[in-house]
């Protein structure tokens, strides 16, 4: 018989059991008989000879194997009896801990499925990252380097240890079916899903032929894009889209949250269709690379690959290439910009779920204490020391679980509300789920603390002092234990402490940052990304006058002020930063100073009341006929010329190979946001100040169509900005009907949603806060409260000794709030050092303000005071007599 | 009566076994048995065969059924288990290498004292 067998068929057991031992006594009884024996004299001598039968019996049910699961079954019913006799304490105790489980379990999912978990391709530890590498090439500014069309392709073809394959990010006007409408578009090589080990989801991938210039027209649906516009129906398959005035036969579907670098394309069309200039050029490196490791061929083989044949590229092409490698990294997702902030978070639901482990210890070690007694009663009645130990950690094993089971089920509700919450754009959020291992890691934790904290109490079970235990009948407490509570106690003020600290920064920096002055009259203004139509687009006078014409449009729709073309809007994504020198030659590129241009219209200072503080801004005389001109702001003015005035003086830029004329002088912008200005605080970006304005006007004919594709609109209005975005659409629409306006946003919308991480922060921060200082205060109040209990004879004998009522009150208090003293103590040398790693962490943290940590402390010693005044003023009331009786 | 000497550890195990091998025999049985063929001279406490008798039939290397006795009432007869028969096979065998050196160690301490 199996062992679970003889579990489940324990009664069987026990009687067949019974029945065997029986048999033995009754024929040994029988054999004396036959001996002569009196029958009487017989079974005696037959039960003495033989022992205790319930002896033998336990020994055999030892001998059975199934042992230790039937003491665990009845442990589990004992702890689940006990537990339901304290339902406070249960209660308390299961949600606590569900609490700490399920946020840290909800932090613990994301840091997995974000940061740690691979790439959902297959076999992702083959893919590698290919990018061009050069020492001029600024990667902390504008990251790796990509490579240049005909070098992607001559890599193509002579890589034996890589297959390679490339994209480049594009956009476009899709204009039928339907309304036109601006997409994200990818100028896909034929083999890109097949080198990242996926296959589209209907139809099929671009065919070899079809990658080449002259292929037939043929384009992929992003899967998202297809489910939004065209309903998710498999039928679109063969008929066509017009994608930039070009119409292009619908051959497949992407597969599902294909995000290759994090950007999920709409539409794709094949790379070598696409013979725009730039993609002839060897100059300019549009392309995007990635590859998959031949069978057999390590990372470093294709990195010696790669460098012979970049090597060979140098040669053949010294112009463009002569300074220009190529590497290869293991491919790994785009999650920099929140890896800190995970770890931050992850990192105070930690401490979230040390408190409630220490508030979990101190309520199990109080009911131990208080359940001696009765521990020592099953001592003298047999039980072990091990069998105690092992019942102590069964009932804190269950409370562990039922926490967990509860957590759990509290993250798998709250993942998905949080992840929607998070601000921007969570970097794989669609691969965001509880999986196994989280799960068995929740499980696993919650045990583990359990019976971890259940071991102090488990271990006080009694042995050697036993008739002490059962004589003093709880009423003692000694002092370790005493040391013991206090420990616990103190560790929770001392985490409470830093998580309220925390907070109290974060709240003093949103505070500074919605009182920052941004640069500009956030109020009243809307911009919005634009597309000319792409018939227009290709003729640089007409696309000049038809910017004219749709601003003069604009200018005269009712309620609106002053409207402005510009094509990187403050505080938006996207920036474009440029080299300058104030005097030749040029100085290498990446020793340049650089300077944020932004090419606008005349009336983009009115738009956006940036003063101007010297000079001129642009006006309508300010043409390609007439000397170029620039305007820069305060930052850039003392930068590059110090104290002299800067108006009409030379500079030289990488716009283009002559200086131009400084007209003005404007107001800073707080380009990159309320929170990412300061000079202590800049980081990647940030780093760039100085700011300069060019009118778009007087633009080469060679950039126009290019510089149009990334032109937004800005408009000031005397009302509700949002009202005017129809009739501005409408506009738009009146000049060509496959003109768009998107990504429409107020400039308030943009400015607050710079410091939605901070603010996020700070709601994540105060729940945790409130929930530390509310645990932390149960804590005290039971650790203090049981405490007061056991010391009910000793206050008693002070009493009839002559204590007051007020001075119990004031020994009870002193001992409560020297152990929380030293928790406040410790907890604010650890707030000062969370305090760094938050100012490292969040951009524009507010640096520690004294009155902040003063105000957090009084807080929790407020809150502690309380906890602590009831017990006190139950133990002043004691009734002496009765006190002493107990 | 002669004093009793105690059974050396972990030879009721193989004692068992040995009886059992001889046919299907229940506790009381074995019992009497070990008594019968010892002479009395080994104290089998009685107390202590049933956990052995289950110890090894968890072991699998006693097997049990329910029969009846001649006297009509059921009783748990085991039996030996082919797994149990080698068990029994090595067991004795270790056995009896070791009564042989424990033989030899006390003969040759006596050579030694002369």
């Amino acid at each position: 018989m199996t062992w679970w067998r003889r579990l489940l068929h324990r009664d069987r057991m026990e009687e067949q059991l019974d029945r065997e031992l029986r048999y033995h006594l009754d024929q040994y009884a029988a054999d004396l008989i036959a001996r002569g024996e009196t029958p009487t004299e017989a079974r005696r001598r037959a039960q003495i000879e033989f022992g205790g039968a319930e002896q033998i019996k336990e020994d055999c049910r030892d001998a059975r194997g199934t042992r230790w699961a039937e003491d665990f079954a009845l442990d589990l019913r004992y702890s689940l009896r006990a537990l339901r006799q304290n339902p406070g304490f249960a209660a308390v105790a299961v949600f606590t801990l569900a609490l700490g489980v399920g946020a840290t379990t909800v932090m613990a999912t994301l840091v997995h499925s974000v940061l740690l978990k691979p790439l959902p391709y297959a076999q992702p530890d083959r893919l590698v990252a290919v990018h061009g590498f050069e020492t001029t090439w600024n990667v902390a500014l504008f990251g790796d380097e990509n490579i240049s069309n005909p070098d992607f392709r001559d890599l193509q073809r002579q890589a034996r240890s890589l297959d390679l394959t490339g994209w480049v990010f594009d956009n476009g006007t899709l204009s039928e079916p339907g309304d036109a409408e601006y997409v994200t578009e990818f100028d896909a090589a034929a083999n890109m899903f097949s080198v990242f080990g996926v296959s589209p989801a209907f139809g099929r991938a671009f065919l070899p032929e079809e990658d080449r210039p002259g292929g037939a027209p043929v384009a992929i649906l992003g899967y998202s894009f297809w489910q939004r516009r065209f309903a998710g129906n498999p039928s679109v398959l063969g008929t066509s889209v017009v994608l930039d005035t070009r119409r292009y036969t619908i051959v497949g579907i992407a597969p599902a949250q294909f995000e290759p670098r994090g950007v999920e394309a709409e539409v794709y069309t094949p790379l070598g269709q696409n013979t725009q200039p730039y993609l002839l050029k060897r100059g300019p490196h549009p392309v995007t690379a990635v590859a998959r490791l031949a069978p057999g061929a390590t990372l470093s083989q294709a990195r010696s690959e790669l460098a012979i044949l970049g090597r060979r590229l140098a040669a053949q092409y010294p112009d463009t290439d002569k300074d220009r490698s190529f590497i290869a990294d293991r491919l790994a997702p785009d999650v920099s910009d929140v890896r800190s902030t995970l770890w931050l978070l992850f990192g105070a639901v930690t401490l979230v779920l040390l408190i409630t482990c220490a508030d979990l210890a101190s309520l199990l070690l109080a009911r131990a204490v208080s359940r001696e007694p009765e521990f020592a009663m099953r001592v003298a009645l047999g039980a072990g020391r091990g069998r105690l130990v092992r019942q102590c950690l069964t009932e804190s094993a269950v409370l562990a679980v039922a926490g967990g089971l509860l957590g759990v089920a509290l993250a798998a509700i709250g993942i998905k509300p949080f992840v929607a919450a998070w601000p921007g754009a969570l970097p794989r959020a669609d691969e965001v789920s509880l999986d196994w291992r989280v799960l068995g890691f929740a499980i696993s934790m919650s045990l583990a603390s359990g019976l971890f904290f259940g071991l102090a109490p488990a271990l006080r079970a009694p042995s050697s002092r036993l008739e002490q235990a059962i004589r003093a009948g709880g009423r003692t407490i000694t002092g370790a234990s005493r040391r013991l509570h206090g420990a616990f106690v103190a560790c929770e003020m001392a985490l409470a402490v830093v998580l309220l600290v925390s907070a109290g920064m974060l709240g003093d920096t949103l505070l500074r940052l919605s009182t920052v002055r941004p640069g500009l009259d956030l109020h009243n203004v809307v911009t919005a990304r634009t597309a000319l139509s792409p018939a227009i687009l290709s003729d640089p006078a007409k696309t000049r006058v038809t910017w004219d014409d749709l601003l003069d449009r604009a200018r005269h729709l009712p309620g609106v002020e002053a409207a402005a073309m510009v094509d990187t809007v403050p505080m938006r994504n996207g920036d474009n930063p440029l080299g300058y020198w104030t005097a030749p030659p040029a100085p290498p590129e990446n020793q340049m100073p650089l300077a944020l241009a932004t090419s606008v219209s005349p009336d983009y200072l009115q738009v956006m009341r940036i003063p101007l503080v010297r000079g001129r801004f642009f006006d309508a005389h300010d043409t390609l006929n007439s000397e170029p001109v620039i305007a820069i702001d305060e930052v850039m003015a003392e930068h590059a010329f110090g104290k002299q005035d800067p108006v009409g003086k030379q500079i030289w830029s990488q716009l283009g190979p002559k200086p131009v004329r400084i007209a003005g002088v404007v107001g800073h912008v707080r380009y990159y946001g309320l929170a990412n200005d300061d000079k202590t605080q800049v980081r990647d970006q940030a780093q760039v100040r100085d700011q300069l304005y060019y009118p778009f006007s007087q633009l080469p004919d060679g950039f126009v169509r290019r510089w149009s594709e990334l032109m937004s609109i800005a408009v000031r209005t005397r009302i509700n900005p949002l009202a005017i975005v129809e009739p501005l659409r409408g506009q738009f629409r009146a000049v060509s009907r496959d003109q768009v306006l998107y990504e429409v946003r107020t400039m308030e919308q943009l400015a607050s949603a710079t410091i939605e991480p901070q603010r996020f922060l700070l709601l994540l921060f105060s729940v945790f806060a409130a929930l530390a200082l509310f645990l932390a205060t149960i804590g005290n109040y039971g650790v203090l409260a049981y405490l007061t209990r056991q010391r009910v004879p000793e206050i008693g004998v002070r009493i009839a000794l002559g204590a007051t009522a007020g001075s119990v009150t004031r020994l009870i208090l002193r001992q409560s709030l020297t152990t929380v003293g030293i928790g406040l103590a410790f907890g604010t040398a650890a707030a000062l050092a969370a305090a760094r790693i938050l100012a490292n962490t969040v951009d524009g943290m507010a640096p520690v303000e004294p009155l902040t940590v003063a105000l957090m402390i009084a807080v929790l010693t407020a809150a502690a005071l309380v906890a602590s005044l009831i017990p006190a003023r139950r133990a002043a009331r004691t009734d002496p007599m009765q006190a002493l009786r107990r | 009566m002669p004093p009793k000497s105690d059974l050396p550890q972990g030879t009721l195990d193989l004692l068992i076994l040995k009886v059992a091998a001889l046919g299907p025999v229940h506790g009381y049985a074995i019992a009497q048995r070990l008594q019968q063929v010892s002479k009395d001279v080994v104290q089998v406490p009685q107390g202590s065969l049933y956990p052995a008798l289950h110890r090894l039939e968890n072991r699998g290397l006693l097997a049990a059924d329910w029969k009846q006795t001649e006297s009509g009432r059921e009783a748990k007869f085991y039996h030996l288990t082919r797994k149990g028969r080698a068990a029994l096979e090595s067991e004795t065998e270790s056995w009896e290498r070791l009564a042989e050196a424990v033989g030899l160690i006390l003969r040759m301490s006596e050579a030694g004292a002369e």
